[in-house]
């Protein structure tokens, strides 16, 4: 039998490779334009040396689509050092709102692929939580692919974040057809595993056509 | 030689189709599978350059596609991933597809296009 704990570490390097994946294709789809711009630069160049005359208004497009690429890749690169960050501390105050919002940016390539949009609530609803943040960001993850799953092309789906009178809040992702909600969420033994490690609880509501993922204020060994 | 560029960067496939027409190479581009099956039903491409991966329609679908409908277009696939994954699945269906890994070379893949229409 598997531990749960093997289970987490096993999906969290799972999860924490898909995200590396899916950051180094955007970073290379980045890389592509800025090629292509600088390629364009230098057959300007050679075109001009043989007597073409060179188009000012052209080079400064060009100039400023490479910037313009170079600040996509600096927003990646940012993400990816705080998604990086997350495992420093095993056990740690978060803040919801900037969890959901991380993890959207990390999922916003699975999204598009899956012609799927993804709509947080502006602003997001602040909610500190005493957690684990590398497996809630896992969990939070699944909840996600689930709602993208059932959204299907063209859907999509709207996070927001609900305090709870007694702590801890609800991670809503709303925008889900009833009529795809046939299966339970997060069934499998992965998800269990991370909704143990953070005292989490996934339900649906299928006649608002919501999946739910409520969190404690504060698990064990978190100030 | 009539070429048709598809991948969702729309910047990456106009720049690269604007570099390509500075070589005398003749490129259309699409950044959707849809629109590249409209395009591919009005004019006679020798070659399409797909990108892998794709919102909707994927590139290996699409080359499966258009290979149906137009027997004698080759096919030259570019991917951002650079794993062998995408590559072996085109193997698994005892096919050998020609691709490059982004950024490319543009006298790369030149010879690229090149060496796949004499074949």
């Amino acid at each position: 039998m598997t531990l749960p704990a093997e289970i987490v570490g096993t999906a969290g390097l799972e999860f924490f490779g898909r995200i590396s994946a899916s950051i180094s294709h955007e970073i290379r789809n980045a890389l592509a334009v800025i090629n292509e711009h600088a390629g364009l630069l230098e057959d300007m160049t050679l075109m001009a040396e043989k007597g073409v005359p060179l188009d000012p208004g052209r080079l400064k497009r060009t100039a400023g689509a490479v910037l313009k690429q170079v600040q996509r890749v600096d927003g990646i690169v940012k993400t990816m050092n705080r998604f990086a960050h997350s495992v420093d501390e095993p056990l740690k105050r978060v803040d919801l709102a900037e969890t959901v919002e991380l993890i959207v940016r990390l999922f916003a390539r699975f999204a598009a692929v899956r012609q799927v949009g993804l709509s947080p609530e502006s602003p997001l609803t602040s909610v500190s939580v005493a957690t684990r943040p590398f497996q809630l960001q896992n969990l939070i993850g699944l909840c996600l692919d689930y709602a993208m799953q059932s959204a299907g092309a063209g859907g999509t789906v709207k996070l927001s974040i609900a305090p709870l009178p007694e702590g801890g809040a609800d991670i809503r992702f709303a925008g889900l057809p009833v009529s795809a909600l046939t299966e339970a969420p997060l069934t499998g033994e992965v998800a269990q595993a991370l909704l143990g490690a953070t005292r989490a609880v996934v339900s649906l509501r299928a006649e608002s056509g919501e999946l739910i993922l409520r969190l404690p204020a504060k698990i064990e060994g978190v100030s | 030689m009539r070429i048709l560029l598809v991948d969702d960067e729309k910047e990456f496939v106009a720049t690269l189709a604007e570099r390509l027409g500075l070589r005398g190479i003749t490129a259309d581009w699409a950044t959707t599978g849809e629109v590249a099956l409209a395009k591919a039903a009005e004019s006679d491409y020798d070659l399409a350059i797909l990108d892998v991966k794709m919102p909707g329609i994927s590139g290996l679908n699409l080359e499966k596609l258009m290979a149906q409908q137009h027997p004698r277009m080759k096919f030259i696939f570019l991917t951002g991933h650079g794993s062998a994954s995408d590559y072996h699945s085109g193997i698994a269906e005892n096919r050998v597809i020609d691709y490059l890994v982004k950024p490319v070379n543009i006298e790369a893949l030149v010879a690229k296009m090149q060496a796949v229409l004499k074949s």
